[in-house]
């Protein structure tokens, strides 16, 4: 495939690139006044690249019909439906910012183009099909999202996030860097499918080799650093905590769905051969990340420490779908990341509806303390969003365990099931926590101020689609992932 | 009434009417909830009209794929449909009973509840797997917010741990769940009945379904969330734990443990007696200390359940038919006493039973049917409480005259504590004179008990009308269980000259 039909199959991220470096000249003449025009810009530049994707979301195109740039990129239904999921999150994340920013008169230009740049290079991360497009599109997300951690660079704990993050972050690339060296060094390639053929009885051989094993396992724990899987999570609380509640949102979401997908690409199709090495290594992580992120949530009073914990939470269960290594469970572990996502930027948008009366933001469990008798709806919608977490039927967020505890079993793993679920109990406790403090406690009456029709929006979307009326997407979604899965399994 | 989806109609009118209730004010939010309970009372009346005793075993069928491997599968036998009916029939008793108690969030309290029938309908209906599943476990959301929010004053720590002790329970359920519809390739409940799982991953299933089953029942040890749960909930959210809420354990164990793992079940059912028999004699002592009311009553719960297990695990007809009508006249006897509690409580705030004394006095009517509601726990005959227990009891001789007589003294130690109960409460010298000025039953009260009370002479006098729907089910199931009768390897042995007994006992049926 030539350069110019490659460049048209990506047309996505040629708009994201044309647009965010026409949107920085934009900023670098205008400066902040521009900040709120150029956040709306880069919103539709999501949209438009939303509906170039979408095509390839169900026309299935998979293999070498949508391999561009000679093997080192994929244009398929599985990179469009993470894609897809990514354009949506960073879109809420560029909703929500300005009013949180322009408070505080920190929204400068730089916000949206940072976000576009990080959700560009997400774009390359899921569709990447070569060790260095990874690696590339890594770091184009990466970079810009240390900088959007520490961008209130007034505010101690916001430069702390950005720091933590950068230092860890840096050293998780390095380590993952080293292991692509490793496997390039025992494959001899940097491609995905020439890493799959070597390993299924190429030139060096069937399996791995004590080299090549090193390097995949260096390569998975630079990416669990990435999806903030146990052993890998330390940085994810207080980053979390630490970053402008906008940015938040988008770290919990975007970034989660690029890395995951990205794991998956790697451990399914480039070492899918390889399934028994890696597995052992994804259910550890899975166990321990459902474990630890449901026992340190316990003792959290912050609601977005105690959501980033939530989040190695629900992690650690998406890594149950992985550890399956089947169709199936590929599948599994990309509807309930859809599912994720819009919790969590549900919850997220929730929490920066919480307001007190001089608009500054409340982020405690006991700012929020009988939410439910002065704000019903806000309070009922926290609550759908915990419960629904917590994997409560009838909520939605119930389907996404469902179906990937199925896979687990279907594949035949009823003891990681059994114990994967078992812990989620653990994780209920918590949930119900934030739910006891708005209904039980007595008011605390904090939370007054009203917030502007776009949260409102946003969160009403999000309530609807994780309610027992999102049941009615479930054979649309598990379509689109099962089409999306299947790319994945796809040897041409 | 063929095609024509009445149950899901039942399930559709109480979620309509909980939506409303949100909307409106508290007064309005009232009427609307028992409007709405009626009109499904009313349908229930209708439902059990049109059951065909002796049709097929499933009626009212409603079928509709739904999405990826999901059924909204509906569809009762007579078990399912007396259940139903309790529900249905207590449900409009619980929103009178909070008409005047339940002044704080109404519109909140009336959806909570509508909420809960529309669950506890769906889960005796549910055909599908998963649908029942979703029931089941959907029902600890309201139950925790009633609890939580409307509840006494430790509610907090009694609705977590009812919330948590639940879900630990059931989510081990889900996963035995996923096994059987991966191997035998369908959710359809009543093709799952029938289903013969090997019998070594029987055993795996039993369990997990056994740890939902018996925290939701509850069986000793796994009650103790049970009497903090009672006690702190809100009057009428004691009677729907109690009359229907605690009735899932034991349809669990009638909808799938026995059937869907019967050899499974001989093999454990040592294990189901031997806690049934703790649980039967430790919980009446317990009950037999106890100073306050609604804790006794909660501990003679678990006692009466253990009953039922005893009378599911004896695999006769007796104690089949025995526990299901144990079960009902459970959920009628238990739900009434906890009004009378409620009734009291209203009063005078308290449910220390010393603070009370001599009402019989000054609240004649409340002591006539407080009366009756004792001496049908007890198991006086006459009352429903005697029929199960009888039959229950008499199944279970069948199969070891030990456990018969270890459970038997639970109706000795019940008559001990409801009595001993009831004369401190009703009889003896008027102390306090605070209870002594207590009024009388109002009329609204007086519609709350009444009703109760004629059901249970009804059942107590003429069990006919409540054993005809189930029989031809009953029969399903021992016929199922037959194959496993004689395989457990853990079996009691039957004592010279029970088969013959068993015979007469057949021939008189």
């Amino acid at each position: 495939m030539g350069a110019w039909a490659s460049l048209r199959l990506i047309a996505a991220e040629d708009i994201l690139s044309l647009v965010g470096l026409l949107l920085l000249l934009v900023a670098g003449w205008c400066g902040d006044k521009a900040a709120r025009f150029i956040t709306g810009a880069c919103v539709l530049a999501l949209a438009a690249a939303a509906v170039f994707t979408v095509p390839a979301l169900t026309n299935g195109v998979m293999g070498h019909d949508a391999s561009v740039f000679f093997g080192q990129y994929a244009e398929d239904s599985f990179a469009a439906y993470a894609k897809l999921l990514i354009y949506g999150a960073a879109a809420a994340a560029l909703l929500v910012a300005p009013a949180f920013f322009e408070r505080v008169g920190a929204m400068r230009a730089e916000y949206p183009l940072l976000v576009l740049f990080a959700t560009l290079g997400m774009g390359i991360m899921v569709s990447a099909t070569d060790l260095l497009t990874l690696y590339i599109g890594l770091e184009l997300n990466s970079l810009a999202a240390y900088v959007l951690a520490s961008f209130l660079r007034n505010d101690g704990r916001s430069a702390e996030a950005g720091l933590k993050y950068f230092v860890l972050g840096a050293l998780a690339s390095g380590i993952l860097l080293f292991g692509i060296s490793l496997v390039y060094g025992f494959t001899g390639t940097t491609s995905f499918i020439g890493i799959r053929e070597a390993l299924h009885g190429g030139t060096f051989g069937a399996g791995l080799s004590v080299g090549g094993l090193f390097g995949m396992i260096f390569m998975l724990a630079g990416l669990a650093f990435k999806i903030s899987a146990v052993p890998f999570h330390m940085w994810t609380p207080d980053v979390y905590e630490g970053s402008p509640t906008p940015v938040t949102t988008f770290f919990a979401t975007a970034p989660k769905v690029a890395a995951l997908a990205l794991t998956m690409r790697v451990a399914l199709f480039a070492f899918g051969t390889q399934a028994h090495a890696w597995q052992q290594v994804v259910i550890f992580a899975a166990l321990a990340s459902i474990i630890v992120g449901a026992v340190g949530a316990i003792g959290q009073t912050n609601i977005k420490r105690l959501m980033a914990y939530s989040s190695i939470n629900n992690v650690g269960f998406m890594l149950i779908g992985l550890a399956a290594a089947t169709p199936s469970g590929a599948s599994a572990m990309l509807v309930y990341l859809a599912i994720y996502t819009v919790m969590s930027i549900g919850g997220f948008v929730a929490v920066l509806m919480l307001k007190d009366a001089e608009g500054e933001p409340l982020e405690t469990l006991a700012d929020i303390a009988g939410l439910s008798r002065h704000r019903k709806v806000l309070a009922g919608c926290l609550a759908m969003v915990m419960f629904s977490l917590a994997g409560i039927p009838p909520l939605f967020g119930f389907w996404g365990k469902f179906v990937v505890f199925q896979a687990a079993v279907a594949a035949g793993m009823v003891p990681l099931a059994a114990i994967g679920i078992a812990a989620s109990v653990i994780g209920a406790f918590y949930y119900l926590k934030v739910v006891k403090v708005m209904y039980f406690d007595e008011p605390a009456n904090l939370a007054v101020g009203k917030s502007g029709w776009v949260h409102q929006a946003i969160l009403a979307l999000c309530a609807a689609f994780i309610s027992p009326a999102g049941y009615l997407l479930t054979k649309w979604l598990g379509g689109l992932a099962n089409l999306a899965a299947s790319a994945l399994f796809h040897v041409a | 009434m063929t095609g024509f989806p009445i149950l899901s109609l039942m399930i559709g009118v109480p979620l309509a009417a909980a939506l409303a209730c949100l909307l409106v004010g508290a007064a309005t939010a009232r009427w609307v909830a028992l409007l709405a309970t009626l009109v499904d009372f009313a349908l229930g009346v209708v439902l059990w009209g049109h059951y065909e005793i002796g049709g097929a075993q499933w009626q009212f069928t409603e079928h509709l794929p739904l999405f990826a491997g999901f059924q909204w599968a509906l569809g009762i036998d007579g078990i399912a449909l007396m259940l139903i009916m309790l529900s249905v029939f207590l449900m409009p008793i619980c929103i009178g009973a909070s008409w005047e108690a339940i002044e704080k969030r109404v519109g909140e309290y009336m959806a909570a509840f509508l909420v809960m029938e529309a669950l506890m309908i769906g889960v005796f209906a549910a055909q599908d797997l998963y649908l029942f599943y979703i029931f089941f476990e959907a029902g600890l959301i309201p139950m925790y917010l009633i609890i939580g929010i409307w509840g006494g004053a430790e509610r907090i720590s009694a609705s977590y741990k009812f919330f948590l002790y639940t879900l630990l329970g059931s989510v081990l359920m889900l996963i035995a769940m996923l096994w059987m519809a991966n191997e035998a390739g369908t959710t359809d409940i009543p093709t799952l009945m029938a289903y013969n799982f090997p019998v070594k991953a029987q055993s795996l299933l039993w369990l997990a379904f056994f740890a939902s089953f018996a925290v939701k029942m509850p069986m000793w040890p796994v009650h103790t969330w049970l009497p903090d749960a009672h006690v702190q909930a809100p009057t009428a959210g004691s009677v729907i734990l109690a009359g229907v809420l605690l009735k899932m354990g034991g349809y669990g164990f009638i909808r799938f443990s026995l059937p869907m793992f019967p050899e499974a079940s001989a093999h454990y059912a040592p294990l189901i007696f031997a806690l049934s028999m703790v649980a039967v004699v430790y919980t009446s002592l317990v009950a037999l200390v106890q100073h306050d009311m609604k804790k006794l009553i909660a501990y003679s719960s678990v006692a009466h359940m253990a009953i039922v297990t005893v009378g599911l695990f004896a695999f006769n007809r007796q104690g089949l038919e025995g526990s299901v009508i144990v079960m009902l006249s459970h959920g009628l006897v238990s739900g009434a006493l906890f009004l009378c509690v409620g009734v009291i409580y209203d009063r005078l705030h308290t449910r220390e039973i010393a603070r009370y004394g001599g009402l019989s006095i000054n609240m004649p009517r409340y002591a006539l049917l407080f009366m009756l509601f004792t001496m049908a726990s007890v198991g006086l005959p006459g009352t429903s409480g005697f029929v199960g227990e009888f039959l229950s009891l008499s199944g279970i001789y069948q199969m070891s005259s030990w456990v018969a007589l270890i459970s038997t003294t639970g109706i000795i130690l019940g008559a001990a504590y409801m009595l001993y109960l009831y004369r401190r409460v009703a009889f003896g010298e008027q102390v306090h004179a605070d209870a002594a000025a207590m009024a009388d039953l109002s009329l609204r009260e007086v519609l709350l008990l009444a009703p109760i009370a004629v059901v249970v002479m009804w059942m107590g006098v003429y069990p006919e009308s409540f054993i005809a729907p189930i029989r031809a089910d009953i029969g399903h199931l021992e016929a199922r269980l037959v194959q496993a009768k004689p395989v457990g390897d853990a079996r009691l042995v039957l004592p010279a000259g029970a088969a013959q007994r068993t015979t007469s006992a057949g021939s008189a049926n």
